[in-house]
């Protein structure tokens, strides 16, 4: 701790900041362009200059860069200090001499730190008379537009790009007055966290490149606070609404998971939500025609085929929310209750799961993982699986550099002594997959191989760190020091973290994660263990207990069902298309509730319109185990009153009700999470997610609108000139409306956008946290995982012998999940469908593949892969329905 | 990329074109490697001794320095553009330097630099159409007891009256 | 045609550490025999038998300070490397970039005494425990490459370079590094980043490159001509290097001044430090050329203030022209005659600044050209009200602190002493409304 003292107010902080960080953390504004909280201080704007005394008795002073200087004990400075604040005034002044006057048609206007900081340091008057410089602009992909003369050279894109996402393909080119951020010639940037430069950029030169194509002012969007729906991640977003159309994500600061950063998939995949094609209102499909019905026919209809309860199944979905399977579960029975996974993958998923129950171990968050000084990847891809572990993980390796700084007595903030200090040295991360990751540039080291070698690796790992654990029999050489190095590494760490997953869909990884965990604690280490699941609510579902779809084929085929209710799921993606065709054809009734219209959707005798998560509340469960809640953003109604979307919970629970002639009980979100509460013990602290409906602030309910927004009486003119009520949301402590609280003290997982008085960019969230880097009332969401179980050793798994090409399954960021891949931004990065295989394969680039698998015959283009394991074939995750672990023989190339 | 060199604003691309280093090259900066602790350091190295051999340094020849230091192309390209002597536009034959700092200032060669403008029928950062000269400002060339002074190619030259311009541009085919 | 060297002046070994061998062989000293004729490398051999700490320490005492420009106290410098078995790599970078517009001493140095820098190199990295060196050469300076090159080569064939040298178990490799031309590579941190391959954005201090320096590891960057004062030190001794000033200055040795500009005969000579400028124009230059009188003078470069020809008497020290309000810089003066217009030397002397700020801080990017269109607008008559009163608050705006290095702030010296000794001129390109 130290005592600081400024304009002439003793304060008390934590003396490891610099005095930028430390003053915004008090509450104090001080201008600042280069300086960011999770790139450090570099000194190049000098916007942030105070004047410094030496001690109480100075008075002359001189002036400093506070993001250059310790907020040492005994520190004296003043920020009102008339010098200081006309020097911070010239640098917005010289600042602006290039920067072109098209704030009313500039993207980034009304959330743009220039303006913040331009306002905040008094500069008003033009002096500059003189030409100013231009400069061309780059296309740089779907995602992210590039207006150069906007730059005020802070350098932050740079070091974001490169140093803190580790992307190669953003330079700083040129010198003096003439230097130009860009590509080193146009095209798409490469990083697939290229959107964060939206963010990072203070002023309008990168912008979403999405929300561009449909503008709105930030002031003039609604928001809610939410989860992004793309991975098990669980990132918080702030989705933007206006006009009944999601315009852009957002980042939503939450301190232990993503911070500041999002990957593209989360922040350009929302396409799905604005598709014109989606089920908007109830549908009944007859003799091959889709019509309308109204809401209460639905209900009468569905009602009917699932009163007597008999011959019902529910399919329900790990895209959807807790409330909403929970509901299906209540309406099908638990016996009756399935999910898309088959038995093995399901079993695989439970495993997972019930491996962070071990006794002792650690449920890292992000901000955990980004702490940890030795880890070890085992099986997955995580860029493309869980982009923002990795995004997390490049950041870990640093704490190398975070070392040797310290032990030079440099400052973890000062960013460009640090990167000098440590030049190549990292902390170690060792990485096993089947062909090269995005994160093997920053790993020590990186083995190919088939999915049961890699456990074996792993199982080798183990018996390395404790000879108690089994010893693998026909290591290589190579393979015995591999794995001696990393176990080296993982026992010398103090923060050692394992990782793997689901997406090889290999048992013996996950036994192999938790074979390591066990020989770490056995001495007496705490190692961390994280598994990657595939979607938003992977978890959440898991703990609902659904069955795997097999089980529920079986009973179609038997003739069992008459009635399936499938929840936000496509059957075809879970089945191969005959399997599905057959079971279907043994039902009498299909009922699907999606908000997309998937293949399945398509045949549903009775479609029901669901809500999205922007138009619904729900609880869902991370991969660590968070339970978090995200917030309806806007009514599609109040712009389309023919919209008949409601929350698949409300959806079942109607349908539930109305079959047995009841009233409908649950009228509100709490309810139902009070309910899953009750009736399941793991779920019970959900309720703890978020405030519940009746939360207020100073007897306000949060606004979902900014203060200024506008239009509001004209918006609907086309509809009716008379402006109807804005909507009432009973689910949440949400209005629609600007009325209602706007500022940092709402609760932290209520919190629908970054705004501060004088701060609309998202530095913003600078007043929402407090000195740790959490939200000031805590990081939302809340950890179910309890520890329950104690780790033992496995046998090792056995070798596999080839026989022909094993199946891996590869996922890509861009290509595998299904909502993201209805974003046509999305699409267009995903490009096609390939088969991948090793590049000795004798196949060439791009050449048509059939093979017949899973008694599907598939026909894909061919990528080579220089890394692919031998005796793999990768088939695109997501796109085709081929089990992993299968053998084939290639046909012949075409 | 532009560089501060007015002669960028031309724009030549060249991309997709294939570019092998000679092993003249390859070796020169391999050899410029072995003398840093990090490969990156010999860029500088790199691009010179293409520029030494092609007389400019193309996209295509920022790329292949990329991939034999082993650093991103954005990164060569950021240090090529940063520095005065790398040029990234075509050059002609041969390139005059006219040192236009103080000391030079102070000897006129504002005269000098106007005649050889005249003369060449060209503007500084331009190359004469017949593929000959470029002409480029440089920094002060340390010689300002001697001012004022050029640089062509490897030559450097001392006193240069504007009366003289010509019979030193003759010099050069 | 080289520089006009010591012309006219009694040269002795005792007396010029710098230059003696030049004159005394009568030219450049370009194989490593003569240069052993002429006491070459009987510095390394002495400096071999004593111990690393000791040269430091004898550096120290001799008062040498750093030739570079900001006068700071080498031996002090040298002590804040980290010395003992633990210390690890260090690095030596010899600073040859001489890019300061009127400066041409180190070119000299390095053109016609190759062998001193080499021996004084391979003297300092003994002395501070650097296994790799760096010349770190401006691209322009063709025939110092070509000549350093030669004589590094000879010296390694003679084991004065390269492993276990003369039989001792110091080892010490030296490259020269050629540079692609940008004046903000002269400042050290800058220098450090261009010579790993980077662009040349001057570093954060601290840490300093002592601590950590060239690839994070300690680092001395040094001037030639502070470097090739070394071995004259490590011969003679301490008190020696400081009785060279003759009294005329608490500076110790000697300096390479120069001066140019339009004098009868520019040139270089090495003299006691604290040598009055009027005795570099009048004596040694010849003074004015015919018909010329003096208007101002830079005392040493181009981001030193003007001085006027009142201050002639002043001895060329770092703390007397720091007391009359420039700095001596490189020492190397440059006089402005009566008929240059002083606007227009300021337009020059402010294009340069504006095109060679390396673009990191605001101050200096984007300051830096403002102020020389503003010049220009008053060199052309199209000044307006307020243009002087502004240009005066950048000088303190763009002053020492405000900026990330001493770019900017150098940038304007020349600028606040010409608003100070020539304000009518500005007052003449404001168009009266
Ligand atoms: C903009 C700028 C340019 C400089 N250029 C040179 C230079 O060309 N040569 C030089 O020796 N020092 C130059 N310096 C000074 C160096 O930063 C450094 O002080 C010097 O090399 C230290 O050596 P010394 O202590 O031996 O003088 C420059 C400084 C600045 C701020
Ligand atoms: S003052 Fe700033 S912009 Fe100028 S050279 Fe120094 S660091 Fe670069
Ligand atoms: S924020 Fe401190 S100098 Fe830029």
């Amino acid at each position: 701790m130290a005592t600081i003292h400024i304009d002439g107010k003793s304060y008390e902080v934590d003396g490891a900041d610099n005095l930028l960080q430390a003053c915004l953390s008090l509450g104090l504004d001080v201008p600042y362009f280069c300086w960011h909280p999770a790139l450090g201080s570099v000194g190049a704007c000098r916007q942030c200059a105070v004047k410094q005394y030496s001690d109480e008795n100075d008075q002359r002073g001189r002036l400093v860069m506070s993001c250059m200087t310790p907020a040492a004990d005994k520190t004296y400075i003043s920020i009102e200090d008339a010098e200081a604040k006309a020097f911070r005034q010239s640098v917005i002044e010289w600042l602006m001499t290039n920067h072109p006057h098209d704030c009313p048609v500039c993207a980034e206007g009304g959330h743009c730190h220039l303006q913040d900081m331009t306002v905040m340091s008094g500069h008003s008057l033009r002096r500059y008379r003189f030409n100013k410089r231009t400069h061309n602009n780059q296309y740089l992909g779907p995602f992210i537009r590039h207006e150069m003369n906007r730059c005020i050279a802070c350098y932050r894109c740079v070091r974001y790009y490169r140093d803190y996402a580790g992307g190669t393909d953003l330079g700083v080119f040129g010198a003096h007055d003439n230097v130009y951020f860009g590509r080193a010639s146009e095209g798409v940037l490469e990083s697939e966290f290229s959107g964060n430069l939206s963010e990072v950029c203070p002023t309008g030169v990168f912008t979403d490149r999405t929300h561009g194509e449909h503008y709105t002012r930030k002031w003039d969007m609604q928001f809610a606070p939410s989860i992004c729906q793309g991975c098990a991640v669980g990132c918080n977003i702030s989705p933007g609404e206006r006009y009944g159309e999601i315009r852009r994500i957002e980042n939503r600061y939450n301190g232990s998971i993503n911070h500041y950063f999002l990957c593209d998939r989360g922040r350009f995949g929302y396409g799905f939500v604005n598709r014109s094609d989606r089920p908007r209102a109830p549908s009944w499909l007859q003799g091959g025609q889709r019509s309308p019905l109204s809401l209460d026919a639905a209900l009468d209809l569905v009602g009917g085929w699932v009163r007597s309860r008999q011959r019902i199944a529910g399919l329900g979905s790990a895209r959807a929310s807790l409330e909403s399977n929970f509901s299906l579960r209540t309406l099908v029975g638990a016996e009756r209750f399935f999910q898309g996974l088959s038995r093995d993958e399901l079993n695989l998923h439970r495993q997972a799961i019930d491996s962070l129950r071990l006794e002792g171990v650690q449920l890292p968050s992000l901000a955990d993982m980004e702490a940890c000084d030795a880890v070890f990847v085992l099986g997955e891809d995580l860029t493309q699986t869980a982009p923002r572990v990795a995004l997390a993980l490049r950041q870990s390796v640093k704490n190398e550099a975070l070392k040797q700084a310290a032990a030079r007595k440099v400052p973890a903030w000062n960013a460009e002594p640090l990167k000098n200090i440590a030049q190549h040295a990292l902390s170690p991360l060792h990485l096993t997959m089947v062909q090269a990751t995005r994160l093997d540039d920053v790993a020590a080291s990186v083995y190919c191989a088939t999915p049961e070698a890699q456990a074996r690796l792993g199982f080798a790992v183990a018996h390395a760190i404790d000879a108690q654990a089994p010893a693998v029999s026909d290591l290589s050489a190579e393979e015995s020091a591999w794995a001696a190095r990393i176990a080296a590494d993982l026992m010398a760490a103090a923060r050692p973290l394992v990782i793997s997953g689901v997406s090889l869909a290999c048992a013996a990884l996950v036994d192999a994660s938790e074979q390591i965990i066990c020989a770490l604690l056995r001495q007496g280490r705490q190692p961390a263990l994280a598994q990657v699941l595939p979607e938003v609510n992977s978890a959440g579902l898991s703990m609902l207990d659904a069955a795997a779809v097999e089980a529920l084929e079986q009973l179609c085929l038997a003739g069992e069902i008459d009635t399936l209710v499938v929840l936000e799921a496509d059957l075809y993606r879970m089945l191969p298309e005959a399997r599905v065709a057959a079971m279907l054809a043994k039902i009498q009734h299909l009922v699907v509730l999606d908000h997309q219209m998937t293949a399945t959707a398509e045949r549903a005798d009775v479609l029901l319109s669901a809500a999205s998560f922007a138009e619904a509340d729900g609880t869902v469960v991370s991969m660590e185990g968070r339970a978090q809640r995200y917030f309806q953003v806007y009514d599609s109604s109040y712009y389309r009153p023919q919209d008949c979307l409601r929350e698949s919970w409300r959806w079942l629970h109607a349908i539930d009700q109305v079959s047995q002639g009841r009233q409908v009980q649950w009228t509100h979100l709490d309810q139902v999470t009070a309910e899953i509460a009750a009736s399941c013990t793991a779920l019970s602290a959900i309720v703890e997610a978020a405030p519940d409906a009746r939360y207020r602030i100073a007897g306000l309910k949060v606004a979902r609108e900014p203060r200024r927004y506008s239009g509001r009486t004209a918006m609907r003119a086309n509809i009716s000139v008379h402006e109807p009520r804005q909507p009432v949301d009973h689910d949440s402590a949400l209005t629609f409306s600007m009325e209602g609280y706007v500022g940092p003290q709402e609760s932290s997982a209520l919190i629908p956008f970054a705004w501060s008085p004088g701060w609309n960019s998202p530095q913003a969230w600078n007043k929402f946290k407090d000195e740790n880097g959490s939200l000031r009332q805590g990081d939302p969401g809340v950890r179910l995982f309890s520890a329950g179980r104690r780790a033992d050793y496995k046998p090792v798994p056995p070798v596999v012998p080839a026989a022909g090409l094993r199946t891996v399954p590869l996922y890509e960021i861009f290509g595998s999940d299904e909502l993201s891949l209805r974003s046509p931004v999305i699409a267009d990065r995903a490009g096609a469908a390939c088969v991948t295989l090793p590049a000795d394969s004798g196949h060439a680039e791009g050449s048509m593949l059939e093979i017949s698998v899973d008694g599907q015959l598939l026909s894909l283009p061919v990528r080579l892969s220089t890394s692919l394991a031998k005796d793999c074939i990768g088939l695109p995750a997501g796109r085709v329905k081929v089990a992993a672990g299968r053998h084939v023989d290639l046909g012949k190339g075409r | 990329m532009s560089t501060d060199n007015p002669q960028s604003k031309m724009i030549v691309t060249d991309r997709g074109e294939a570019f092998v280093f000679s092993d003249e090259e390859r070796r020169a900066i391999e050899q410029a490697m072995h003398h840093y602790e990090d490969a990156r350091a010999a860029t500088i190295d790199a691009l010179k001794i293409v520029q030494k051999s092609r007389r400019w340094v193309s996209d295509a020849a920022i790329a292949a320095i990329g991939r034999i230091l082993g650093i991103a192309a954005a990164e060569v390209d950021g240090v090529a553009t940063f520095y005065n002597r790398i040029y990234r536009q075509p050059v002609g034959r041969h390139v005059i330097l006219v040192c236009d700092s103080i000391g030079c200032h102070l000897l006129g060669y504002e005269q000098v630099y106007a005649r050889m403008q005249e003369l060449l029928g060209i503007k500084p950062g331009q190359t004469t159409a017949d593929d000959r000269f470029t002409l480029l400002p440089v920094v002060c060339l340390g010689a300002c007891d001697r001012a004022p002074v050029l640089l062509i190619d490897e030559d450097t030259h001392y006193k240069v009256t504007p009366e003289g311009v010509e019979a030193i541009l003759e010099q050069y085919l | 045609m080289s520089s006009l060297i010591n012309a006219g002046l009694q040269v002795r070994r005792e007396t010029h550490p710098l230059t003696w061998r030049y004159n005394a062989h009568g030219g450049a000293v370009l194989d490593l025999a003569t240069y052993e004729s002429l006491d070459g490398f009987q510095a390394l051999r002495k400096s071999l038998d004593l111990a690393p700490q000791d040269l430091q320490a004898t550096v120290k005492n001799a008062n040498l300070r750093g030739r570079g420009g900001a006068g700071f106290p080498t031996g002090v410098k040298w002590s804040l490397i980290p010395m003992g078995a633990d210390s690890g790599r260090k690095y030596l970078i010899c600073n040859a970039d001489e890019m300061e517009p009127g400066t041409f001493k180190d070119r000299m140095l390095m053109e016609e005494l190759p062998f001193q820098l080499v021996e004084a190199m391979v003297v300092t990295a003994y002395a501070i425990g650097a296994q790799v060196g760096y010349i770190f050469l401006r691209g322009e300076y063709l025939l110092a490459a070509e000549r350093l090159n030669a004589a590094i080569a000879q010296a390694r064939a003679a084991n004065y370079l390269g492993e276990r040298i003369l039989g001792s178990d110091f080892s010490f490799q030296l490259y020269v590094h050629e540079g692609a031309g940008r004046y903000i590579c002269g400042e050290e941190t800058a220098l450090i980043n261009c010579l790993e391959g980077r662009r040349a954005n001057p570093r954060t201090k601290p840490p300093f490159p002592q601590q950590a320096g060239a690839w994070g590891r300690p680092t001395i960057v040094n001037n030639v001509e502070t470097l090739v004062n070394v071995p004259g030190i490590i011969l003679h001794g301490a008190d020696w290097f400081r009785s060279l000033s003759q009294g005329r200055s608490s500076d110790a040795g000697s300096k390479l001044y120069g001066v140019s500009g339009r004098a009868q005969r520019t040139g270089l000579w090495e003299l006691p430090i604290g040598t009055t400028a009027r005795e570099l124009l009048e004596t040694h230059a010849g003074g004015m050329q015919e018909g010329l009188s003096l208007q101002a003078w830079l005392p040493g470069g181009a981001s030193t203030d003007f001085l006027l020809p009142e201050h002639l008497d002043l001895a060329m020290d770092y703390d007397t022209i720091a007391k009359a309000g420039s700095r001596m810089g490189t020492g190397l003066i440059m006089v402005v005659d009566d008929q240059q217009d002083m606007l227009k030397v300021l337009s020059n002397l402010m294009m340069f600044m504006a095109r060679e700020s390396c673009g990191w801080c605001t101050p200096c990017r984007d300051g830096l050209p403002w102020v020389r269109k503003v010049v220009d607008a008053l060199l052309a008559g199209e000044g307006q009200a307020g243009d002087i009163e502004w240009l005066r608050g950048m000088t303190r705006n763009l002053g020492p602190g405000k900026t990330f290095c001493a770019h900017a702030p150098g940038a304007m010296e020349p600028l606040q002493s010409a608003l100070k000794f020539f304000p009518k001129r500005f007052e003449q390109g404001i168009t009266p409304v």
